[in-house]
């Protein structure tokens, strides 16, 4: 299946250049280079403290690197910030679940609607009317979401007392409901079992294959990100060690040795 | 261009015209400035071991020096040997009932809310303060009192400099505030750096959670240092209320504690010092030659205004820790 | 069983977001307006209208007003009292320089000067959260008492530093000022409280609501959906502050017909935080009640003795309220910190099932 995508000269997206980016004395990221093309499926991969999330950070704009450079959709910028690239079409997810604690599954996803809901102030004041009615256009395409990922059930339940199997789904829901161009996910996986895990890669690949959405994701499941992945860029200690196809990386020395350590 | 010169030069005139009243009225803005400390440290403290924001240390100030005062009375009445036994007895029973809040503030309020946030615990502390200001009052009255100060031997007087062209009086008991001051301070940081149960506070602070897992008595920590925040309140009490009457006034003035606080850090004991003094000083000097522009009773805000200035160039105050979300 | 929602289906999302979806609570709603805005005119003493019921709306308003900016929007406010008074000397202001002009236009008018003042002071909330903002808060809680009495304008130079309020009329019946009566005061009250919380729960409800609870949530994560935080949270100083001067403007105007600097202290923003407190934050009908408890809690004590047959002092009474409100408070924060309105929801959760408890 993932073969026969993602093959081939597509324009990237995304593109990182000599990213490095230090936390005090700690280098998080040092000269990183790579690229998401369109429409494909990218994993990020490496052992703990590789960088991982920090290059999604980066690419987010929570955090400013010291050098390098981002191209995304064409504009290439060091830095921006999150709502910028929010508003730019990049969404995301977070290892620890971001969710609104206070809301209801269906208000957080209903609160990636955000950016597209375009009534006024006044409008929202009386409701009745135009406010209504964009509220009401959004919700469908939130049951649309809902249904996609199959939690009809809890649209009501405060995240806060869900699994967090279902917040994570919850979570992507959220992002999803942006319509991003690039969606970012960390960790999606963490802390399910098999059966949650088959379910929430089909909800990657139908989110990437009907949607077209473009995916960045950073995965430790190994067996995910064979299956999943069109392509894999592996970190280890903040520098990239390999970037291909999931077979290329998969026998390269340099990964087996920062995975399993060198023999001796 | 007048209001210029009123604003940018007639004070820096002024002060350097009667430089004698410029140290006075700096002494004065040391001295309120380690008061508030005092009341800093008190907030200080309970922040750093159980992560509360003790609203009601100012209403356990005025609760202690009533206290003091009360018993002191009654001991009298009671015949108990002359003024300073009463008091220093006096002093002893009020400790302990300090260490009696403390112990039902721990059972009654802490431990139920054990593992709540921050801001839940933060309002039960205003609930605890209305209560003491009710309580206080049923077992005192409300009338102000005269601290026993004679009685505990505190220095009366003041001292007298001829310098810069004038003079500068210094109330003795202003000299022994801040001596007292400095050493509860350096006692302290000294006991949260270097002992066994400071080392266990800190931890505590850190996480209820992983403090419990290591073996640490959360109950007796908290009790501890409720316990010590009784006793600077006491201290604070006594210093406050020997320069002026004890009443429940102090309570709203234990408010200022919290820009002393912005400035200082919340978990920084030398912090707080730091703190105190700066806004004691910066409101003595503004009101003092920037006042008479302004009209009377800017220090009720300018306090306020100066830690909100500070918070606006480091919003984790001067001493406190960048808070870095992690994500 | 009375309250089982079975049977009732919502056929349009419309329907489902509306504010009382369940037909129970649509009964409910009518019920409470209708003896609002009849049997409690036609049944209610003079004294019950001023002392009880007045003030009673008034609070609940200022509680909707830091509710809005607390509760839902997570920026802890300590200004309440001032920008009840920035409303109220508005809007004294704005009569005296438009004496013609209908009150109750000017009363709204007010709340915006108010909302002004309050998007100033909330300037820093960009850069200072929680207890840090809680202080600058402080600071224009103090700043604009400070300036209610130092500057004379605002009362009209009036010596004794009072504003007291001038008699207007609607529709050629006394609204405001020493000839109004309660009943009429009440309507008016009621009218604006009632109007006003629409609105609220309108812009609760929707786009500005969630990205209010976003931010006061996890305000990184809002971030990443696309809000923008600081016009978020000015938004929500700016709301607050037009609902706590109309609260301010309505108490001085339609319950206490004077006023002076003191009646918008210190004292006054604890007031209607601990009102937010109990009553549940981040819950409107819980300012209701917590409007209720707060207020109704003394003078329920103040009976209490006489009830019982025992004879208390007065200012032991006061004591005892002051012991009894601060346990209280700590007692709900142990029990439900989200307040009566948590109980409220969970009453109502318990009411489906009744009378099968299981």
């Amino acid at each position: 299946m993932t073969a026969a995508r993602g093959a081939g000269a597509r324009e990237a997206l995304l593109s990182v250049e000599g990213v490095s980016l230090a936390f005090g004395g700690v280098k998080a990221l040092t000269d990183v280079s790579f690229d998401v093309r369109k429409g494909e499926i990218r994993a990020i991969i490496g052992p703990n403290g590789a960088g991982k999330t920090s290059m999604l950070n980066v690419i987010n704009g929570f955090y400013r690197p010291q050098d390098g450079r981002i191209t995304f959709k064409g504009r290439t910028r060091s830095a921006m910030r999150p709502y910028e690239a929010a508003r730019g079409g990049i969404a995301r997810t977070f290892q620890n679940v971001a969710l609104f604690r206070g809301m209801s599954a269906l208000d957080n996803i209903m609160a990636g609607r955000t950016l597209k809901m375009h009534r006024g102030f006044f409008w929202q004041l009386i409701r009745f009317g135009p406010a209504l009615a964009e509220e009401v256009e959004h919700r469908r395409k939130v049951e649309e979401i809902i249904d996609f990922l199959e939690i009809p059930q809890i649209r009501k339940t405060p995240v806060g007392r869900l699994p967090y199997g279902l917040q994570k789904r919850v979570e992507l829901g959220r992002a999803l409901a942006m319509e991003p161009d690039l969606l970012l996910l960390d960790e999606p996986m963490a802390g399910m079992n098999l059966e949650e895990k088959e379910d929430m890669s089909r909800y990657i690949i139908d989110a990437n294959n009907h949607l077209g959405t473009t995916i960045a994701l950073i995965e430790h499941d190994m067996g995910v990100v064979m299956d999943l992945s069109d392509r894999v860029v592996v970190l280890e200690y903040g520098r990239k060690i390999a970037d291909g196809t999931p077979d290329e990386v998969k026998a390269d020395q340099k990964v087996v040795a920062a995975y399993l350590g060198v023999p001796h | 261009m007048d209001l210029l010169y009123k604003i940018f030069l007639d004070p820096f005139v002024q002060m350097g015209t009667a430089p004698d009243l410029l140290v006075q009225t700096l002494w004065e803005g040391l001295v309120a400035g380690v008061l508030y400390a005092l009341i800093a440290l008190g907030y200080v403290l309970i922040y750093k071991a159980s992560g509360v924001f003790n609203f009601a240390q100012g209403i356990m100030v005025v609760f202690a020096a009533l206290t003091l005062v009360g018993v002191a009375a009654r001991l009298r009445q009671w015949g108990v040997g002359p003024g300073d036994v009463a008091a220093y007895g006096a002093l002893v029973l009020t400790a302990l009932v300090m260490l009696g809040l403390a112990w039902g503030v721990e059972r009654l309020m802490l431990r139920p809310l054990v593992n709540q946030p921050e801001i839940i615990l933060f309002m039960a502390t205003f609930g605890l303060t209305y209560f003491l200001i009710g309580f206080g009052e049923l077992l005192f009255g409300g009338e102000p009192k005269v601290m026993i100060a004679d009685d505990l031997h505190l220095p009366r007087g003041a001292l007298e400099f001829k310098m810069l062209g004038g003079f500068v009086s210094l109330q003795k008991i202003d000299v022994a505030a801040a001596v007292i001051a400095s050493i509860m301070v350096a006692a302290l940081a000294l006991f949260f750096q270097k002992t066994r149960i400071g080392r266990a506070l800190r931890a505590v602070a850190d996480s209820h959670k992983a403090a419990l897992s290591v073996g640490i008595s959360l109950e007796q920590i908290w009790v501890t240092v409720w316990f010590a925040a009784g006793i600077v309140a006491l201290a604070t009490g006594i210093m406050w209320g020997a320069r002026s009457d004890v009443s429940f006034a102090l309570q709203t003035l234990a408010l200022k504690a919290l820009p002393v606080l912005i400035l200082g850090g919340f978990t920084s004991i030398p912090g707080a010092i730091v703190g105190g003094v700066i806004i004691g000083v910066g409101e003595k000097l503004g009101e003092f030659y920037w006042g008479p522009l302004l009209g009377s009773g800017i220090e009720s805000w300018l306090a306020y205004v100066i830690a909100l200035v500070f918070l606006l160039f480091r919003p984790q105050g001067l001493f406190g820790e960048k808070i870095i979300e992690r994500i | 069983m009375l309250y089982r929602e079975a049977g009732q289906f919502k056929t349009t999302y419309g329907a489902d977001q509306s504010v009382f979806p369940i037909r129970q609570d649509r009964i409910g709603i009518a019920l409470i307006l209708f003896a609002a805005f009849v049997l409690v005119p036609l049944l209610a003493s003079s004294f019950a209208l001023s002392a009880v019921f007045i003030p009673v709306l008034v609070f609940a308003l200022a509680a909707i007003g830091l509710n809005l900016l607390t509760g839902y929007a997570g920026q802890v406010s300590l200004g309440t009292g001032a920008f009840m008074g920035v409303g109220a000397y508005t809007c004294y202001k704005l009569t005296t320089y438009f004496p013609q002009v209908n009150i109750i236009v000017l009363i709204l008018a007010s709340g915006l000067g108010s909302a002004a003042v309050g998007s100033v002071f909330g300037l820093p909330s960009l850069r200072i959260k929680g207890f840090y903002l809680a202080v600058a808060t402080l600071a224009a809680q103090f700043f604009l008492s400070w300036s209610f009495v130092r500057i004379p304008w605002l009362y009209n130079h009036n010596v004794s530093g009072a504003i007291e309020v001038p008699t207007r009329t609607m529709l050629g019946v006394a609204v405001t000022g020493p000839n109004a009566t309660p009943l009429t005061r009440y309507l008016v009250v009621l009218s604006i409280v009632t109007l006003m919380t629409w609105v609220a729960s309108n812009l609760l409800r929707g786009r500005i609501g969630r990205t209010w609870m976003a931010v006061r949530d996890m305000d990184i994560a809002a971030e990443l959906i696309g809000i923008r935080l600081y016009s978020a949270k000015l938004l929500a100083f700016a709301v607050s502050s037009f609902y706590c001067g109309v609260a301010g403007a309505i108490m001085v105007f339609l319950w206490f017909g004077a006023a002076e600097a003191d009646s918008f202290n210190i004292d006054q923003s604890f007031l209607i935080l601990f009102m937010v407190i109990v009553g549940g934050l981040g819950s409107l009908i819980g300012s209701f009640f917590g409007a209720i408890f707060i207020w109704g809690l003394p003078i329920v004590l103040r009976a209490a003795p006489e009830f019982f047959g025992l004879t208390i002092r007065a200012a032991t009474v006061e004591h005892l309220q002051f012991m009894i409100v601060g346990a209280l408070i700590i007692f709900f924060l142990i029990a439900e910190p989200a307040g009566l309105a948590r109980l409220w929801q969970i009453g109502k959760q318990k009411l489906r099932v009744w009378p099968f408890p299981y």
